[in-house]
């Protein structure tokens, strides 16, 4: 197999859209974030701790929207977590934003140690299956790749569409955009920046968590201590790449999740045969600095990123 | 506008005051605003103007007293509750977002967030609609990041039309404008007063108040000290209420040039962008003399001051200080020439905002005067900062209070101070008195005058012809980085002037000197 006959599959764009979903979710609640002029390093964390939280509690019997949901609202939690420390408290994002990884993560082990104590492989759950649309997944190529997925893989094209249109056109997203870039101005029209802030971080936390249940609950059926393996820190990198857009945004998701897909694949073809897997493993890194670079030079980095705001300081 | 005086009471604030620490900035004031009227709020920086603004517009909440619009109490520290009684306020600072376009800007607020449609069409509508009204003429679909700073506070006044405004609070708004762009924003001013709407109009500068204002408040130290019509005062009764006392320039007594300490001939820099470099410039400075530099702003005065400060060297002719040719200039060097500086941005270049007095005050000597064995002295620059504030009277709580804390005349005294420590043979002097209040202004040109009296070469750049006329013992124009030759004191009147800062009378550019 070579890589023209790769390109051309499939079940390679399949799995690059199916890859790239978590990535979607969790680059869309970081974008929020961003956008409203708060840096979330906590998503790693809070990827994870969706992960566990949405598997655990189909296990207990919830049905899989019902694991969504339950995701979300710890998402929603280290959120409020965050957003409480960064921003009525104005301290540093970056510190905030680590020390919720580390306890989103610790707590999720702990929790996961608590609950199964006795276990040696974590249980299975029976994860979302893929949903043929009718006609849609007939055209060649683009229907079995896009139109084969799971319910959670079709939100998360539908989250990116409802993002857009709430940042660019409802008068919410103006105040949100406005919050990222020029906190005074915001507060000058009488609107709470603490309040846009704490919101955005709160509910862009809840999708990263999704993101981290996606894992749990469609891409796979359990949980494993190192499945978010950077994931988190790979959509800091993508809402860069995508300049704080949400369609630029998502075309870097699966930019990035075709060149984890090729990689796998060319490991198998007679390349893969003499170079050592490492090299390819490292691939999708090493292209999307490269794209990243290129991308990104001219992007508007909202001006108040990482800037707290505090009321009536000159 | 006729019976002013039976004219409806729109704003009152009733004896407000607001503290901060230990400083009162707000000391039990009052006053009235009438409907189609326009307020002058006079005083020097730190007078406790743009504080008393910003507790009615209620961003901060005083201490005491209360402020009342069409008859209604604000509730205190709530600017939304200003907004919809009808008050908006014109920052000094604009509050604009750069990446969002004209009409996102002043939409923001005004649509309820829970509304799942931003109504764009209505806005753009109503927009341009005011746009024609007021003769502010800007594109809505423009980002604002993109617009000059005139255009800028165009769509702040809009912002506060579009939530319709009747009482306008414009805080400095000359500060950052060209005088047409001043003129424009006063007929503008005139417009809303004609259809009913009462503005405040903060300043320090009187002949602004003059022609704009029907009454004057002047506030000092926190108090107010007087409210008059405008008409029946005048502009050194004004200034004597604003410092307190009778207001006295510097007086310039003539005395014989010292030697020449700089000597520049055919010099030319390398052009920066759009700014010019010099162009063949010939300029001699003498010790016990104030050499002013006149011109249009962006004519090649920052190539001038950048070479002398060594920021920028030169590409052809002479440079020498006290009779040695320069070389290997650079801003170290300079001083070591004894070259003291005021730079013309003292916020970006002149201080480092978030450090404190005491570190700013060494900035320039930490490594030679300040430092044993690689190690800091603290307390030598502790004791330098408070020699500073005690000899230059800057008012600060103390040495370790951040200087970005400190208004504009306080932070240009300490860098004065700093310079004029050193004891600098020549000192460039680029704008030092832009923003600063009479009373600053008296203080620093009174200080310039003073080293000029001990030998000093002083280089006084500035745009304002009388600012120059005043001090300068010998005037050059400089005019897209030519400089014309020195005139003498008293030798030519401001309309001569004005017409070399035009470009008559230097010889025309020729493509070498371009090239050059």
């Amino acid at each position: 197999m070579d890589i023209f006959e790769i390109l051309t599959s499939a079940a390679f764009w399949a799995a690059a859209i199916r890859i790239a979903s978590p990535l979607i979710f969790a680059t869309m609640g970081e974008l929020i974030c961003e956008r409203a002029g708060v840096l979330n390093l906590g998503i790693e964390g809070i990827m994870v701790a969706g992960a566990f939280a949405g598997w655990i509690a189909v296990w207990a019997g919830l049905p899989l929207w019902g694991g969504v949901a339950v995701a979300f609202v710890t998402g929603m939690a280290f959120g409020l977590l965050h957003g409480i420390f960064s921003v009525p408290f104005g301290l540093s994002q970056h510190v905030v934003g680590i020390g919720v990884t580390l306890l989103a993560t610790s707590l999720t082990f702990y929790t996961y140690r608590v609950v199964l104590p006795e276990v040696s492989s974590p249980p299975k759950i029976t994860a979302f299956q893929p949903v043929e649309i009718p006609l849609l997944s007939k055209i060649p190529l683009i229907g079995p790749a896009l139109f084969n997925q799971t319910p959670l893989t079709y939100a998360a094209f539908i989250l990116v569409g409802l993002v857009a249109l709430v940042l660019y056109r409802t008068p919410l997203g103006l105040a949100v955009r406005a919050a990222g870039e020029s906190p005074s101005a915001v507060a000058a029209q009488g609107l709470s920046v603490t309040a846009i802030r704490m919101g955005a971080v709160i509910v862009g936390s809840g999708f990263m968590a999704v993101g981290g249940a996606f894992l749990t609950l469609s891409a796979f059926d359990s949980f494993f201590f190192d499945m978010v393996n950077g994931r988190g820190w790979i959509c800091i990198a993508l809402v860069v790449f995508g300049a704080w857009k949400p369609g630029k945004a998502l075309l870097g998701a699966i930019l990035f999740a075709a060149f984890d897909a090729l990689q796998i694949r060319l490991q198998q073809t007679t390349i893969g045969a003499v170079v050592p897997y490492q090299l390819f493993l490292m691939l999708p890194y090493i292209l999307s600095i490269l794209a990243l670079v290129l991308m990104s030079r001219r992007a508007e980095v909202p001006a108040a990123l990482m800037v707290p705001f505090n009321k009536g300081e000159r | 506008m006729t019976d002013k005086a039976q004219a409806q009471t729109v704003l009152r604030l009733s004896h407000i005051t607001k503290r901060f620490g230990a400083l009162t900035a707000n000391d039990d004031v009052s006053f009235e605003l009438k409907r189609g009227e326009v307020i002058a709020l006079l005083g020097e920086n730190g007078a406790g103007k743009t504080t008393l603004m910003n507790i009615l517009f209620g961003q901060y909440t005083a201490d005491a007293g209360e402020v009342e619009v069409f008859g209604q109490v604000l509730p205190p520290g709530n600017p939304r509750a200003a907004l919809d009684a009808g008050v908006g306020m014109v920052h000094q600072h604009f509050t604009l977002a750069g990446n969002l376009t004209v009409w996102e800007n002043i939409v923001l607020g005004t649509q309820a967030l829970g509304a799942l449609r931003l109504d764009a069409k209505a806005a753009r509508a109503k927009i341009k609609a005011l746009s024609t009204r007021f003769h502010l003429a800007v594109d809505p679909e423009a980002k604002v990041g993109r617009l000059s700073v005139g255009e800028r506070q165009r769509v702040e006044i809009l912002k506060a039309l579009y939530r319709e405004a009747r009482i306008l609070i414009l805080d400095e708004p000359t500060a950052v404008l060209t005088p047409q762009e001043s003129d424009a924003l006063f007929a503008t001013l005139r417009e809303a007063v004609g259809q009913g709407l009462s503005v405040v109009f903060i300043s320090h500068k009187l002949h602004e108040v003059m022609a704009i204002s029907d009454r004057t408040v002047v506030l000092r130290h926190g108090k107010l000290v007087a409210e008059h019509a405008t008409a029946e005062t005048s502009r050194e009764e004004l200034a004597a209420l604003m410092v307190g006392g009778e207001v006295s320039a510097p007086k310039i007594e003539a005395m014989p040039p010292g030697p020449a300490l700089m000597r520049l001939s055919g010099v030319s820099t390398r052009g920066e962008g759009r700014a010019p470099g010099l162009h063949a410039a010939d300029l001699t400075l003498h010790a016990g003399q104030i050499s002013g530099l006149a011109g249009v702003s962006g004519n090649g005065q920052k190539a001038l001051s950048d070479l002398i400060s060594g920021l920028a060297h030169p590409v052809a002719g002479s440079f020498e200080i006290a009779g040695e040719p320069v070389a290997d200039w650079s801003p170290r060097r300079a001083l070591a020439r004894r070259i003291g500086r005021i730079p013309e941005d003292r916020h970006h270049t002149g201080t480092i905002a978030d450090f404190d007095l005491t570190e700013n005050a060494v900035l320039e000597t930490y490594a030679s005067d300040f430092a044993r064995h690689g190690w800091m002295d603290w307390k030598g620059a502790r004791a330098q900062a408070e020699g500073l504030i005690a000899t230059y009277d800057v008012r600060c709580p103390g040495p370790d209070t951040r200087i970005r804390l400190l208004s504009g005349g306080n932070m240009q005294k300490l860098i004065l101070g700093r310079v004029l420590e050193t004891a600098p043979r020549i000192i460039l002097a680029n704008q030092p008195v832009r923003g600063l209040d009479i009373g600053a202004v008296n203080y620093v040109h009174g200080r310039l005058a003073e080293a000029r009296e001990k030998g000093a070469a002083v280089l006084l750049i500035s745009e304002d012809l009388d600012e120059i006329m005043k001090l300068s013992d010998v005037i050059h124009v400089i005019s897209e980085g030519r400089l014309s030759p020195g005139f003498a004191r008293g030798t030519m009147r401001a309309e001569e002037l004005g017409q070399w800062m035009a470009g008559e009378g230097f010889a025309p550019l020729t493509e070498a000197a371009h090239a050059s």
